[in-house]
C-alpha cells in the first residue's frame, strides 16, 4: 500500500470547501479563486496518481484500505479499475469548469460543489459497499441544497422531489445491502463488504445465493441505480431538477451524480448478482429502448431548452443501460465510454445554454432566433456540443454510440434496431433546437445578446478539446476500461455455474 | 456465593450513582426551601451538576470494577450488568447536559423546584434498566414518572398550555402504571414471584397457566409502550411535548427514552426470553405501527414541537426492531441507537429554545421561514441535527438505523425492514421539510429570530453536533462499547 494517493484526490475538494465556507461573506471573487485551485490541484494530483495506473491490468489499482467498523465487517476502501479511474477523471475534470462557469453565484454554491466533488471522487473510487452505499447518499444533501437554495422559482419543490426519488431508492438499497451482509455472515468465514472479496465469493461460488433472495437484493440495489441514472419510467424528477437548477448545478447533476447510478449497475449489479442480472436483462432492455425512443420523442416537443436537454439525457441513459446489460464486451465497453462522453458532452451544452440563457432571461424556445448573428463563437460552440450529443463521427460520443449499438445488435439486434432509431430522433431534436434558436432572422429581444467572453471562451475549450480528442484518438480511454467489462462480462457469463463451464 | 443464597447486603458502590443524584436532589430541596434568596436560584446549579457529574464518577468506578458480566445487589433487586451500565451512563451524561439547558435558558429562569425535581426523576431513570424485580421497576417509573408531571406544569409563560400538558401526562401515566401494576400481578400469579430470574426460569420451564403469562405480558407491554411513546399508546406525546416547557420536552424525549427502553429490554429478551413466539409477531406489529404512523402523522403537522414528538414515536418504532431481534446485535444495536438519538434530541430542543420573538419561544413553523440566512451556525447546526435524525449516512442516526435493521434483517424480519426504510423516506421528508423552511426561504417580517445562545446552551448544542457527526464518521468506538455492554444478566 503505497501513497494514499486516491484518499488524497478526494480529500482536497472537501478541505476546499471548508476553506471557501468560512472565507468571510461579500469575498465572492476571492472564494471562486480559492474554489478553482483546489478543483484544479484535485485534477493535478489525479494526474500524478494516474501516472502509477498500469492499463490493461485487472483489478483495483492505487488502492488503499482500512478498517472502519470492524464490528460490521466494514473498511474504508478505496481503489480503481479502469472505468473507476475514468469516472473519477471525468468528476475531476467537470468540477473546476463548473465552478469557473458559476460566476453568479456566491461562496455557499462553490463549497457545495466541491463537497458533491469529494463524495462523488468516493463513491466511484470505493471498494467496500457500505462505504460506497454511504457516499452514494451523502451525495444527495450537497446536491439537494444546489438545487435548493440557487436556481428557479419552483427551485425547494424541485430539490423537495429530486430527494424523496433518490431517498426511496437509496433506502431500498440500504435493505439491500444489510441483506448482502447478513448472506455474506451466514456463508463467509466472516460477515464483509469489501467488494473485490464478496466479487471473488460469488465469482468461485463460495457465496451462493438462492435465486429469490438474489433477485431481491439485485432489485434493491439496481432500483436505487435505475432511479438515480435515471431509467425510463423512474426519470419523472429529473426535467424539474434540471430545469429548476443552475446550469453548474446541472452539470454536477446529470453530467456526475447520475452516472453513479449506471456506474452502480455496472460494478456491483452485476458483479454481485450475476444471475439475476442475466434474469432480469430483457426487463432491462425494453425499459432503455423505451427511454430512448420516449425521452427523444419528449425531448423534440419541448419549449424550454434546459428542460429540451434533460430529456436527451433521458434518451441517452437509455443507451448507457442498454449498453451495461447486453453484456458484450463491445456495448459495455461502449457503455462505459459512453458515461465519460455524455457527461462531457451534456456538460457543454448545459453551460452554452446557460450562458444563452442568462443574456436574454429566458429559457424559452421560442424567444430565440437568428443568435448566430450576434453571437457565432456561442452559436458554434452550442453547435459543436449538439452534433457531439447527435453522436457526429469523428465526435467523443460516436465511439460510445457505435460501440453501444454493435454490442448490443450481437445479443439483442432487435432491440438494437430500434435504438438506432433514437440515433436519428438525436440528429431531429439536436438540428431543431439550433434551427430555431440560432439561425433564421433575429427575433427581437435578442439584440442585447453578446458573443461568449474570453472567460467563458476558456470555460468551454477543454470541454470541446476533450470530446473532440477522445472522438478521433479513444485509445487510451478505451485501454483502460476494457480490461474491467471483460472481467465483469466473463462473471456474469456465468449463469451457467463453474462446473460446466 | 452461590446463586440461591442472595445476601440482603448492599453493594454501596454499584447502587451509587443513584444514592448520589437522590442526595443532591434532597440537598436541592433544602436548598429552596432554606437558603436566602439569593442563593436559592445560584446555588441550584452548580450542585445539580456537581451531584451528576459525581455520580457519572461513582458509575466510572463500578465499570472499572470489571464486573461486565453482571452482579445483582439489594437482594436481588438490581442487577448491575452491561446494558444497565451503559444506559446508567448515558442517563447522566444527557442528565448534565439537560440540566445545563433547563438552567441556561435565556429570559425564562426556572423555578427553584426545578432542578432538585429532574434529578429526581434522573435517578428514577438509573434505577429503571436496572431493576431486576417488577416491584422495582415499578417504583422506579414512578420516581422518575410523578417528578416529569411536575416539570411538564412549570411554565411561568404559557403557564395555561403547560398545565394541561402535566394534567394529561397525569392521568394517562396514571393508566398505564394501572396496566403495568396489573400485568405485574398477572405474571406474579403465573411464577409466583416478581423477581426477574424466577420469571424468566418460570416462563422457560413452560408452566401450567401461560394464558396468564400472556395476559400479564400483555398489560405490562402497554405500561412500558406507554412510556416508550409506541403506538398506539402514543397519542399522548405530542400534546404533552407540545405544552412542556421546552427544555422539559427535551429531558423528555432524550432522556426518559432510554429508562423506558431499558426496561422494555431486560423485560422482553431476558425475562419473557423463553416466550419469544408470543410476543414478537405482535411487537413487530407494534414497532411497525409505529414507526410508519410516526413518519405519516409528522408531515401534516405545523409545530416544531410536535414535529419531534412525531419524530420521536418514529424513532421509538426504530428502536422496536432492535427489540424484536432479541439477539445481542439487536441489543446492541438498540443501546447505540438510544445514546445518539438522546443527543440529537436534546440538541434539537436545545435549538427549539432559542427560536423567539418578543413574546418568547416560536414553534409555529411557518415562522421559521428563513433563519438559515439569520443566524447561519445555529441554523446549521440545527440542520445537522436534522439530518442525523433523519438518519443520512455520516451521521449518527445513520448508524444507528444500520446496526438495528441489520439486526433485524438477521433475525429474519426483512419485510419489517423494508417498511421501516420505507417510513425512513417519509420520515426525512419532513425533516427536509423543515430545513427546506431554514434555508430556501426568505425571512419574513415578524417571523422569529435565533437568539444567542446563553453558554449552557452553547454547549449542548455543540455537544450533540459532534455527536451526531462524531458517531457517524467514527461510530466504532461507542459500537464497540454498546457491544460490549450487550448483554444481560441471565
Amino acid at each position: 500500500m503505497g501513497f494514499p494517493w486516491l484518499t488524497t484526490v478526494g480529500a482536497v475538494p472537501l478541505v476546499g470547501s471548508v476553506v471557501v465556507a468560512v472565507l468571510p461573506r461579500g469575498a465572492d471573487r476571492l472564494a471562486r479563486r480559492v474554489a478553482l485551485t483546489f478543483a484544479l490541484a484535485a485534477v493535478a494530483l489525479l494526474a500524478v496518481a494516474a501516472t502509477g495506473f498500469r492499463a490493461g491490468e485487472p483489478g483495483f489499482q492505487l488502492a488503499e484500505q482500512h478498517p472502519w467498523i470492524p464490528r460490521f465487517g466494514i473498511s474504508y476502501g478505496l481503489g480503481v479499475d479502469g472505468v473507476g479511474l475514468t469516472m473519477v477523471a471525468l468528476t475531476a475534470v467537470l468540477t473546476p469548469i463548473v465552478i469557473a462557469a458559476s460566476a453568479s453565484t456566491g461562496r455557499g454554491f462553490l463549497a457545495l460543489a466541491l463537497a458533491l466533488e469529494t463524495a462523488a471522487i468516493g463513491a466511484f473510487a470505493a471498494t467496500d459497499v457500505f462505504l460506497f452505499y454511504v457516499l452514494f447518499e451523502a451525495m444527495l444533501v450537497p446536491m439537494y441544497f444546489l438545487i435548493g437554495r440557487y436556481g428557479g422559482r419552483s427551485r425547494s419543490a424541485a430539490a423537495m422531489k429530486f430527494l424523496l426519488y433518490s431517498l426511496a431508492g437509496g433506502l431500498l438499497m440500504l435493505v439491500a445491502v444489510i441483506g448482502l451482509y447478513v448472506v455474506s455472515a451466514q456463508q463467509l468465514p466472516q460477515g464483509t463488504f469489501d467488494f473485490p472479496t464478496l466479487a471473488a465469493a460469488v465469482r468461485d461460488g463460495t457465496l451462493r445465493l438462492d435465486p429469490v433472495t438474489e433477485r431481491l437484493l439485485f432489485a434493491g440495489f439496481f432500483v436505487a441505480f435505475a432511479i438515480k441514472a435515471p431509467l425510463w419510467p423512474l426519470h419523472s424528477w429529473l426535467p424539474s431538477a434540471v430545469t429548476e437548477s443552475t446550469p453548474g448545478a446541472a452539470v454536477l447533476l446529470v453530467g456526475i451524480l447520475d452516472k453513479v447510478g449506471t456506474f452502480g449497475m455496472l460494478r456491483y449489479c452485476l458483479s454481485l448478482f450475476p444471475e439475476a442480472s442475466e434474469f432480469f436483462t430483457p426487463l432491462v432492455v425494453v425499459l432503455s429502448v423505451i427511454g430512448i425512443g420516449y425521452g427523444a420523442l419528449v425531448a423534440i416537443g419541448q419549449t424550454e431548452i434546459m428542460r429540451l436537454i434533460a430529456y436527451t439525457s433521458l434518451s441517452h441513459f437509455g443507451f448507457i443501460t442498454i449498453g451495461v446489460f447486453a453484456m458484450t464486451p463491445q456495448s459495455q465497453a461502449g457503455a462505459a465510454f459512453y458515461m465519460v462522453s455524455h457527461g462531457l458532452s451534456i456538460a457543454a451544452l448545459f453551460l452554452i445554454a446557460g450562458f444563452l440563457i442568462s443574456r436574454r432571461g429566458s429559457d424559452l424556445i421560442a424567444d430565440y432566433g437568428g443568435v448566430q448573428q450576434l453571437a457565432p463563437v456561442l452559436a458554434g460552440t452550442f453547435l459543436f456540443a449538439g452534433l457531439a450529443t447527435l453522436a457526429l463521427p469523428g465526435l467523443s460520443g460516436f465511439v460510445a454510440e457505435f460501440l453501444v449499438l454493435v454490442g448490443t445488435f450481437t445479443a439483442y439486434p432487435a432491440a438494437a434496431v430500434i435504438a438506432a432509431g433514437g440515433v436519428v430522433l438525436a440528429a431531429v431534436y439536436v438540428l431543431w433546437l439550433y434551427q430555431r434558436t440560432m439561425t433564421g432572422d433575429l427575433r427581437p429581444g435578442n439584440e442585447g445578446v453578446t458573443d461568449l467572453r474570453a472567460g467563458e471562451r476558456w470555460v468551454i475549450a477543454p470541454l470541446l478539446a476533450l470530446i473532440l480528442g477522445l472522438g478521433l484518438y479513444p485509445e487510451p480511454v478505451l485501454d483502460v476500461i476494457e480490461p474491467v467489462v471483460a472481467g465483469t462480462v466473463q462473471q456474469t457469463g456465468v449463469a451457467t455455474p463453474p462446473e460446466a463451464r | 456465593m452461590t446463586a440461591a443464597v442472595t445476601a440482603p447486603d448492599i453493594d454501596y458502590l454499584a447502587v451509587a450513582p443513584m444514592l448520589v443524584v437522590f442526595a443532591t436532589g434532597v440537598l436541592g430541596v433544602l436548598l429552596t426551601a432554606f437558603a436566602p434568596r439569593t442563593a436559592r436560584h445560584r446555588g441550584q446549579l452548580p450542585l445539580a451538576t456537581a451531584g451528576l457529574v459525581g455520580a457519572l464518577v461513582c458509575l466510572v468506578v463500578v465499570v472499572a470494577r470489571g464486573t461486565h458480566t453482571g452482579t445483582t445487589t439489594a437482594a436481588g433487586s438490581i442487577a448491575v450488568d452491561g446494558p444497565a451500565l451503559f444506559m446508567q451512563g448515558v442517563v447522566l451524561v444527557l442528565a448534565i447536559l439537560a440540566v445545563l439547558l433547563i438552567a441556561g435558558r435565556r429570559g425564562e429562569p426556572p423555578p427553584g423546584e426545578a432542578l432538585p425535581l429532574t434529578l429526581f426523576a434522573t435517578g428514577g431513570l438509573l434505577l429503571l434498566p436496572a431493576a431486576n424485580d417488577l416491584l422495582t421497576m415499578f417504583v422506579a417509573v414512578e420516581v422518575l414518572s410523578l417528578p416529569l408531571y411536575l416539570l411538564c406544569g412549570l411554565a411561568r409563560t404559557r403557564a395555561k398550555v403547560a398545565h394541561e400538558s402535566s394534567l394529561k401526562y397525569f392521568v394517562l401515566g396514571g393508566f398505564s402504571a394501572a396496566f403495568f401494576v396489573y400485568g405485574a400481578a398477572m405474571v406474579y400469579g403465573f411464577a409466583g414471584s416478581v423477581s426477574f430470574p424466577d420469571i424468566g426460569a418460570a416462563v422457560a420451564a413452560g408452566g401450567a397457566n401461560r394464558p396468564l403469562l400472556l395476559t400479564g405480558m400483555a398489560l405490562l407491554a402497554v405500561g412500558l409502550l406507554f412510556k416508550i411513546g409506541a403506538a398506539p399508546f402514543h397519542s399522548w406525546v405530542p400534546d404533552v411535548y407540545q405544552g412542556a416547557p421546552t427544555p422539559v420536552t427535551g429531558l423528555l424525549a432524550a432522556v426518559t427514552k432510554i429508562g423506558a427502553f431499558g426496561a422494555f429490554l431486560r423485560l422482553f429478551t431476558v425475562v419473557f426470553g423463553g416466550a419469544e413466539r408470543e410476543w414478537r409477531p405482535v411487537l413487530t406489529v407494534v414497532a411497525v405501527l409505529t414507526m410508519v404512523l410516526g413518519a405519516v402523522i409528522a408531515v401534516v403537522q405545523q409545530d416544531i414541537k410536535r414535529i419531534l414528538a412525531y419524530s420521536a414515536v418514529a424513532h421509538a418504532g426504530f428502536m422496536l426492531l432492535g427489540v424484536v431481534a432479541a439477539s445481542r446485535s439487536g441489543i446492541a444495536g438498540t443501546l447505540f441507537y438510544l445514546a445518539v438519538y438522546g443527543f440529537g434530541t436534546l440538541g434539537a430542543f436545545a435549538v427549539v429554545t432559542l427560536v423567539r420573538d418578543e413574546a418568547g419561544e416560536v414553534t409555529r413553523l411557518s415562522s421559521w421561514a428563513g433563519l438559515g440566512r439569520r443566524s447561519p451556525i445555529v441554523a446549521a447546526i440545527f440542520a445537522l441535527l436534522l439530518l442525523g435524525l433523519a438518519g443520512i449516512p455520516l451521521t449518527s442516526g445513520f448508524v444507528g438505523k444500520f446496526a438495528v435493521f441489520s439486526a433485524a434483517v438477521a433475525a429474519g424480519g426483512s419485510v419489517a425492514v423494508v417498511i421501516a426504510a420505507l417510513a425512513s423516506a417519509v420520515a426525512i421528508y419532513l425533516y427536509a421539510k423543515v430545513i427546506v423552511l431554514l434555508y430556501f426561504h426568505e425571512p419574513r417580517a415578524g417571523s422569529a429570530a435565533i437568539s444567542r445562545p446563553s453558554p449552557l446552551v452553547a454547549v449542548v448544542i455543540v455537544a450533540a453536533g459532534l455527536v451526531t457527526v462524531g458517531a457517524g464518521v467514527l461510530p466504532g468506538p461507542l459500537l464497540g462499547l454498546a457491544t460490549q455492554a450487550a448483554s444481560f444478566l441471565q
